[in-house]
Protein backbone atom coordinates (compact mmCIF):
# COMPACT_ATOMS: atom_id res chain seq x y z
CA UNK A 1 0.00 0.00 0.00
CA UNK A 2 1.27 3.26 -0.65
CA UNK A 3 0.33 6.83 -0.49
CA UNK A 4 1.45 9.72 -2.66
CA UNK A 5 1.12 13.63 -1.94
CA UNK A 6 -2.38 13.67 -3.50
CA UNK A 7 -3.44 11.07 -1.64
CA UNK A 8 -1.93 13.18 1.68
CA UNK A 9 -3.86 16.03 0.53
CA UNK A 10 -6.64 14.58 -0.37
CA UNK A 11 -7.01 12.62 3.13
CA UNK A 12 -5.99 15.64 5.24
CA UNK A 13 -9.43 17.52 3.52
CA UNK A 14 -11.90 14.79 3.98
CA UNK A 15 -10.98 14.39 7.54
CA UNK A 16 -11.07 18.14 7.83
CA UNK A 17 -14.26 18.40 5.90
CA UNK A 18 -15.71 15.50 8.29
CA UNK A 19 -14.64 16.63 11.75
CA UNK A 20 -16.47 20.19 10.42
CA UNK A 21 -19.50 18.61 9.62
CA UNK A 22 -19.66 16.84 13.06
CA UNK A 23 -18.31 19.20 15.02
CA UNK A 24 -21.22 20.44 17.08
CA UNK A 25 -22.37 16.59 17.36
CA UNK A 26 -18.90 15.53 19.08
CA UNK A 27 -19.55 18.58 21.14
CA UNK A 28 -22.89 17.32 22.39
CA UNK A 29 -21.51 14.23 23.05
CA UNK A 30 -18.55 16.14 25.35
CA UNK A 31 -20.91 18.29 26.79
CA UNK A 32 -22.86 15.65 28.31
CA UNK A 33 -20.05 14.02 29.71
CA UNK A 34 -17.20 16.41 29.91
CA UNK A 35 -16.52 20.04 28.96
CA UNK A 36 -17.75 20.44 25.70
CA UNK A 37 -15.20 21.12 23.70
CA UNK A 38 -13.82 18.16 22.04
CA UNK A 39 -15.76 19.56 18.56
CA UNK A 40 -13.82 22.73 18.31
CA UNK A 41 -10.86 21.27 19.47
CA UNK A 42 -10.49 18.45 16.57
CA UNK A 43 -12.00 21.14 14.05
CA UNK A 44 -9.12 23.89 15.38
CA UNK A 45 -6.44 20.78 15.04
CA UNK A 46 -7.57 19.69 11.62
CA UNK A 47 -7.83 23.18 10.26
CA UNK A 48 -3.85 23.69 11.29
CA UNK A 49 -3.44 20.52 9.85
CA UNK A 50 -5.04 21.88 6.42
CA UNK A 51 -3.49 25.34 6.26
CA UNK A 52 -0.14 23.09 6.21
CA UNK A 53 -1.83 20.40 3.87
CA UNK A 54 0.91 21.72 0.93
CA UNK A 55 3.95 21.61 3.09
CA UNK A 56 2.97 18.03 4.38
CA UNK A 57 2.17 16.30 1.37
CA UNK A 58 5.59 17.19 0.22
CA UNK A 59 7.67 15.37 2.99
CA UNK A 60 7.85 11.05 2.92
CA UNK A 61 5.01 9.42 4.19
CA UNK A 62 6.52 8.78 7.51
CA UNK A 63 7.42 12.34 7.69
CA UNK A 64 4.19 13.60 6.73
CA UNK A 65 2.50 11.56 9.68
CA UNK A 66 4.59 12.77 12.14
CA UNK A 67 4.37 16.26 11.10
CA UNK A 68 0.93 15.91 11.29
CA UNK A 69 0.88 14.43 14.92
CA UNK A 70 2.95 17.78 15.61
CA UNK A 71 0.84 19.80 14.21
CA UNK A 72 -2.51 18.04 16.00
CA UNK A 73 -0.10 18.02 19.51
CA UNK A 74 0.08 22.21 19.10
CA UNK A 75 -3.37 22.74 17.84
CA UNK A 76 -5.66 20.61 19.32
CA UNK A 77 -5.06 20.96 23.34
CA UNK A 78 -7.36 18.93 25.55
CA UNK A 79 -6.13 15.20 26.06
CA UNK A 80 -7.16 15.15 22.49
CA UNK A 81 -3.84 16.69 21.30
CA UNK A 82 -1.67 14.29 22.92
CA UNK A 83 -3.24 11.23 22.05
CA UNK A 84 -3.70 11.76 18.61
CA UNK A 85 -0.83 13.61 18.18
CA UNK A 86 1.27 10.22 19.60
CA UNK A 87 -0.56 8.26 17.39
CA UNK A 88 0.44 9.96 14.20
CA UNK A 89 4.15 10.65 15.33
CA UNK A 90 4.53 7.48 16.40
CA UNK A 91 2.76 5.70 13.15
CA UNK A 92 5.00 8.46 11.01
CA UNK A 93 8.26 7.22 13.60
CA UNK A 94 7.00 3.18 12.59
CA UNK A 95 7.33 3.84 9.34
CA UNK A 96 10.43 5.18 9.35
CA UNK A 97 12.23 2.80 11.29
CA UNK A 98 10.25 -0.09 9.49
CA UNK A 99 11.76 -1.86 6.38
CA UNK A 100 9.49 -2.95 3.90
CA UNK A 101 8.57 -6.75 5.37
CA UNK A 102 7.29 -4.55 8.59
CA UNK A 103 3.46 -5.06 9.03
CA UNK A 104 1.56 -1.66 9.18
CA UNK A 105 -0.82 -3.78 11.49
CA UNK A 106 2.59 -4.29 13.49
CA UNK A 107 3.70 -0.45 13.54
CA UNK A 108 -0.47 0.20 14.05
CA UNK A 109 -0.11 -1.89 17.20
CA UNK A 110 3.12 -0.22 18.82
CA UNK A 111 1.23 2.93 17.90
CA UNK A 112 -1.79 2.50 19.83
CA UNK A 113 0.11 1.27 22.86
CA UNK A 114 2.14 4.31 23.01
CA UNK A 115 -1.21 6.31 22.71
CA UNK A 116 -2.23 3.47 26.03
CA UNK A 117 1.00 4.74 27.46
CA UNK A 118 0.40 8.33 27.56
CA UNK A 119 -3.36 8.35 28.61
CA UNK A 120 -2.97 5.51 31.23
CA UNK A 121 -5.57 3.75 29.74
CA UNK A 122 -6.43 0.09 28.40
CA UNK A 123 -9.78 -1.59 26.56
CA UNK A 124 -12.78 -0.41 28.26
CA UNK A 125 -12.11 2.17 30.11
CA UNK A 126 -14.61 4.47 27.55
CA UNK A 127 -11.97 6.34 25.14
CA UNK A 128 -10.60 6.35 21.79
CA UNK A 129 -8.89 2.96 22.68
CA UNK A 130 -11.95 1.36 22.39
CA UNK A 131 -11.94 2.31 18.89
CA UNK A 132 -8.20 1.91 17.76
CA UNK A 133 -8.52 -1.53 19.60
CA UNK A 134 -10.72 -3.46 17.28
CA UNK A 135 -9.89 -1.59 14.61
CA UNK A 136 -6.15 -2.58 14.62
CA UNK A 137 -7.30 -6.04 15.39
CA UNK A 138 -9.45 -5.73 11.49
CA UNK A 139 -6.05 -4.39 9.68
CA UNK A 140 -4.09 -7.26 11.44
CA UNK A 141 -6.57 -9.60 9.91
CA UNK A 142 -6.66 -8.06 6.35
CA UNK A 143 -10.03 -6.90 6.47
CA UNK A 144 -11.51 -4.88 3.58
CA UNK A 145 -11.95 -0.88 4.04
CA UNK A 146 -15.71 -1.02 4.16
CA UNK A 147 -15.54 -4.02 7.44
CA UNK A 148 -12.75 -1.70 9.32
CA UNK A 149 -15.12 1.53 9.17
CA UNK A 150 -18.17 -0.55 10.47
CA UNK A 151 -16.29 -2.12 13.04
CA UNK A 152 -14.88 1.53 13.81
CA UNK A 153 -18.53 2.71 14.31
CA UNK A 154 -19.66 -0.29 15.73
CA UNK A 155 -16.68 -0.25 18.58
CA UNK A 156 -17.36 3.90 18.84
CA UNK A 157 -21.31 3.24 19.60
CA UNK A 158 -20.21 0.23 22.71
CA UNK A 159 -18.51 2.89 24.71
CA UNK A 160 -22.33 4.48 25.00
CA UNK A 161 -22.45 1.19 27.82
CA UNK A 162 -18.80 1.82 29.41
CA UNK A 163 -18.10 3.54 32.55
CA UNK A 164 -15.53 5.64 31.53
CA UNK A 165 -12.30 5.48 33.70
CA UNK A 166 -10.30 7.96 32.76
CA UNK A 167 -10.63 11.57 32.07
CA UNK A 168 -13.34 13.60 33.18
CA UNK A 169 -16.16 11.80 32.48
CA UNK A 170 -14.73 9.62 35.13
CA UNK A 171 -15.57 11.54 38.04
CA UNK A 172 -19.52 10.99 36.67
CA UNK A 173 -19.61 7.52 37.66
CA UNK A 174 -22.17 5.86 36.43
CA UNK A 175 -24.05 8.49 35.14
CA UNK A 176 -21.29 8.64 31.97
CA UNK A 177 -22.84 5.20 31.03
CA UNK A 178 -25.19 5.88 28.09
CA UNK A 179 -23.30 8.44 26.24
CA UNK A 180 -21.15 7.80 23.52
CA UNK A 181 -17.40 8.75 23.88
CA UNK A 182 -16.76 11.77 22.19
CA UNK A 183 -13.01 10.56 21.71
CA UNK A 184 -14.78 7.32 20.20
CA UNK A 185 -16.47 8.55 18.12
CA UNK A 186 -14.38 11.44 16.48
CA UNK A 187 -11.87 8.38 16.24
CA UNK A 188 -14.70 6.09 14.37
CA UNK A 189 -15.11 9.32 12.10
CA UNK A 190 -11.72 9.60 11.04
CA UNK A 191 -11.30 6.13 10.24
CA UNK A 192 -14.63 5.66 8.52
CA UNK A 193 -13.22 8.80 6.22
CA UNK A 194 -10.09 6.64 5.64
CA UNK A 195 -11.34 3.44 4.93
CA UNK A 196 -14.15 4.83 2.38
CA UNK A 197 -11.00 6.79 1.04
CA UNK A 198 -9.19 3.76 0.58
CA UNK A 199 -12.13 1.85 -0.48
CA UNK A 200 -12.97 4.44 -3.65
CA UNK A 201 -9.52 4.89 -4.75
CA UNK A 202 -8.43 1.21 -3.84
CA UNK A 203 -4.17 1.80 -3.63
CA UNK A 204 -2.98 -1.55 -3.50
CA UNK B 1 20.03 42.89 36.21
CA UNK B 2 19.35 39.74 38.07
CA UNK B 3 21.26 39.39 41.14
CA UNK B 4 23.51 36.60 41.79
CA UNK B 5 22.37 33.68 43.38
CA UNK B 6 21.90 29.93 44.12
CA UNK B 7 19.47 28.80 41.68
CA UNK B 8 16.28 27.95 43.43
CA UNK B 9 13.88 25.13 41.61
CA UNK B 10 11.52 26.83 40.03
CA UNK B 11 7.70 26.10 39.61
CA UNK B 12 5.33 26.66 36.96
CA UNK B 13 1.50 26.53 37.50
CA UNK B 14 -0.84 24.98 34.39
CA UNK B 15 -4.73 25.40 34.88
CA UNK B 16 -7.81 25.23 32.58
CA UNK B 17 -8.57 28.54 33.63
CA UNK B 18 -5.98 31.84 33.46
CA UNK B 19 -7.84 33.25 36.50
CA UNK B 20 -6.95 29.96 38.57
CA UNK B 21 -3.19 30.10 37.10
CA UNK B 22 -3.00 33.50 37.77
CA UNK B 23 -4.40 33.35 41.19
CA UNK B 24 -2.26 30.44 42.22
CA UNK B 25 0.61 32.75 41.24
CA UNK B 26 -0.16 35.40 43.12
CA UNK B 27 -0.57 33.43 46.39
CA UNK B 28 2.84 31.95 45.73
CA UNK B 29 4.78 35.50 44.82
CA UNK B 30 3.07 36.21 48.38
CA UNK B 31 4.62 33.85 49.95
CA UNK B 32 8.21 33.68 48.26
CA UNK B 33 8.44 37.16 46.64
CA UNK B 34 10.67 36.36 43.44
CA UNK B 35 13.33 34.35 44.65
CA UNK B 36 11.85 31.18 43.00
CA UNK B 37 11.39 31.43 39.43
CA UNK B 38 7.84 31.12 38.40
CA UNK B 39 5.32 31.02 35.52
CA UNK B 40 1.73 30.37 35.12
CA UNK B 41 -0.26 29.53 31.70
CA UNK B 42 -4.34 28.29 31.55
CA UNK B 43 -6.89 28.53 28.84
CA UNK B 44 -6.68 26.96 25.32
CA UNK B 45 -4.88 29.15 22.20
CA UNK B 46 -8.15 31.03 21.73
CA UNK B 47 -8.33 32.14 25.25
CA UNK B 48 -11.07 29.50 25.98
CA UNK B 49 -10.82 27.08 29.08
CA UNK B 50 -8.18 24.76 28.26
CA UNK B 51 -4.73 23.80 28.38
CA UNK B 52 -1.95 23.83 25.01
CA UNK B 53 1.12 22.54 24.92
CA UNK B 54 2.59 25.68 23.27
CA UNK B 55 1.64 27.82 26.24
CA UNK B 56 2.86 24.92 28.77
CA UNK B 57 6.53 24.85 27.06
CA UNK B 58 6.83 28.77 26.84
CA UNK B 59 5.64 28.77 31.06
CA UNK B 60 8.53 26.11 31.29
CA UNK B 61 11.13 27.98 29.43
CA UNK B 62 10.46 31.28 31.48
CA UNK B 63 10.85 29.38 34.90
CA UNK B 64 13.60 27.30 33.95
CA UNK B 65 16.27 26.65 36.42
CA UNK B 66 19.25 24.65 36.25
CA UNK B 67 18.15 23.50 39.42
CA UNK B 68 15.11 21.80 37.74
CA UNK B 69 11.52 22.95 37.63
CA UNK B 70 8.22 21.39 39.13
CA UNK B 71 4.92 22.13 37.22
CA UNK B 72 1.48 21.77 39.45
CA UNK B 73 -1.47 20.97 37.05
CA UNK B 74 -5.38 20.69 37.76
CA UNK B 75 -7.40 18.51 35.59
CA UNK B 76 -6.74 15.75 33.09
CA UNK B 77 -5.49 17.40 30.21
CA UNK B 78 -3.51 19.79 31.86
CA UNK B 79 -1.23 16.48 32.66
CA UNK B 80 -1.06 15.22 29.51
CA UNK B 81 -0.33 18.38 27.60
CA UNK B 82 1.98 19.03 30.08
CA UNK B 83 3.53 15.83 29.87
CA UNK B 84 4.11 16.20 25.90
CA UNK B 85 5.82 19.15 26.99
CA UNK B 86 8.35 17.82 29.16
CA UNK B 87 9.28 15.28 26.68
CA UNK B 88 9.68 17.65 23.61
CA UNK B 89 12.41 19.31 26.05
CA UNK B 90 14.44 16.51 25.24
CA UNK B 91 15.62 14.08 27.62
CA UNK B 92 18.70 15.84 29.35
CA UNK B 93 15.84 18.98 30.04
CA UNK B 94 13.06 17.03 30.54
CA UNK B 95 15.44 14.57 33.24
CA UNK B 96 15.05 18.06 35.42
CA UNK B 97 11.48 18.83 35.32
CA UNK B 98 8.68 16.96 37.48
CA UNK B 99 5.26 17.16 37.21
CA UNK B 100 4.04 16.67 40.77
CA UNK B 101 0.53 14.46 42.11
CA UNK B 102 -0.24 17.29 44.47
CA UNK B 103 -3.39 19.87 44.55
CA UNK B 104 -2.78 23.15 42.20
CA UNK B 105 -2.51 25.66 44.69
CA UNK B 106 -1.39 24.25 48.56
CA UNK B 107 0.99 22.08 46.20
CA UNK B 108 2.52 24.89 43.96
CA UNK B 109 2.32 27.45 47.81
CA UNK B 110 3.85 24.53 49.47
CA UNK B 111 6.75 23.86 46.78
CA UNK B 112 7.88 27.06 46.48
CA UNK B 113 8.30 27.95 50.17
CA UNK B 114 10.76 24.82 50.03
CA UNK B 115 12.04 25.80 46.47
CA UNK B 116 12.59 29.28 48.42
CA UNK B 117 15.06 27.61 50.93
CA UNK B 118 17.22 26.04 48.05
CA UNK B 119 15.89 22.24 48.52
CA UNK B 120 16.67 20.31 45.69
CA UNK B 121 14.07 19.49 43.04
CA UNK B 122 13.35 15.93 44.43
CA UNK B 123 12.63 17.22 47.84
CA UNK B 124 10.66 20.26 46.81
CA UNK B 125 8.05 17.37 44.86
CA UNK B 126 8.19 15.14 47.81
CA UNK B 127 7.10 17.97 50.38
CA UNK B 128 4.24 19.07 47.53
CA UNK B 129 2.78 15.47 47.06
CA UNK B 130 2.88 14.53 50.58
CA UNK B 131 -0.33 16.65 50.18
CA UNK B 132 -1.85 14.04 48.56
CA UNK B 133 -0.36 11.29 50.69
Amino acid sequence: MTLDAADVTALIGLCREQIEQHCERLGRLDSAIGDGDHGANMRRGLEAVHRERDAISALPLPAALERIGLVLVMSIGGAAGPLYGTLLMELGRGLATGDDATDFAAILAQAVAAVARRGRSGPGDKTLLDVLYPVQAEIAGHAAPLRIAECARNAAQATEMMLARRGRASYLGARSIGHEDPGASSCALLTTTICLYFKENAPS
Amino acid sequence: MTPARIANVGIVIVSHSPLVAQGAADMVRQMVGDCVPLAWTGGNVEGGLGTHVVGISVAIEAAWSEAGVAIFVDLGGAETNSEMAVEMLGPARAAKVAICNAPLVEGAVVAAAEASGGSPLARVVATAEELSA
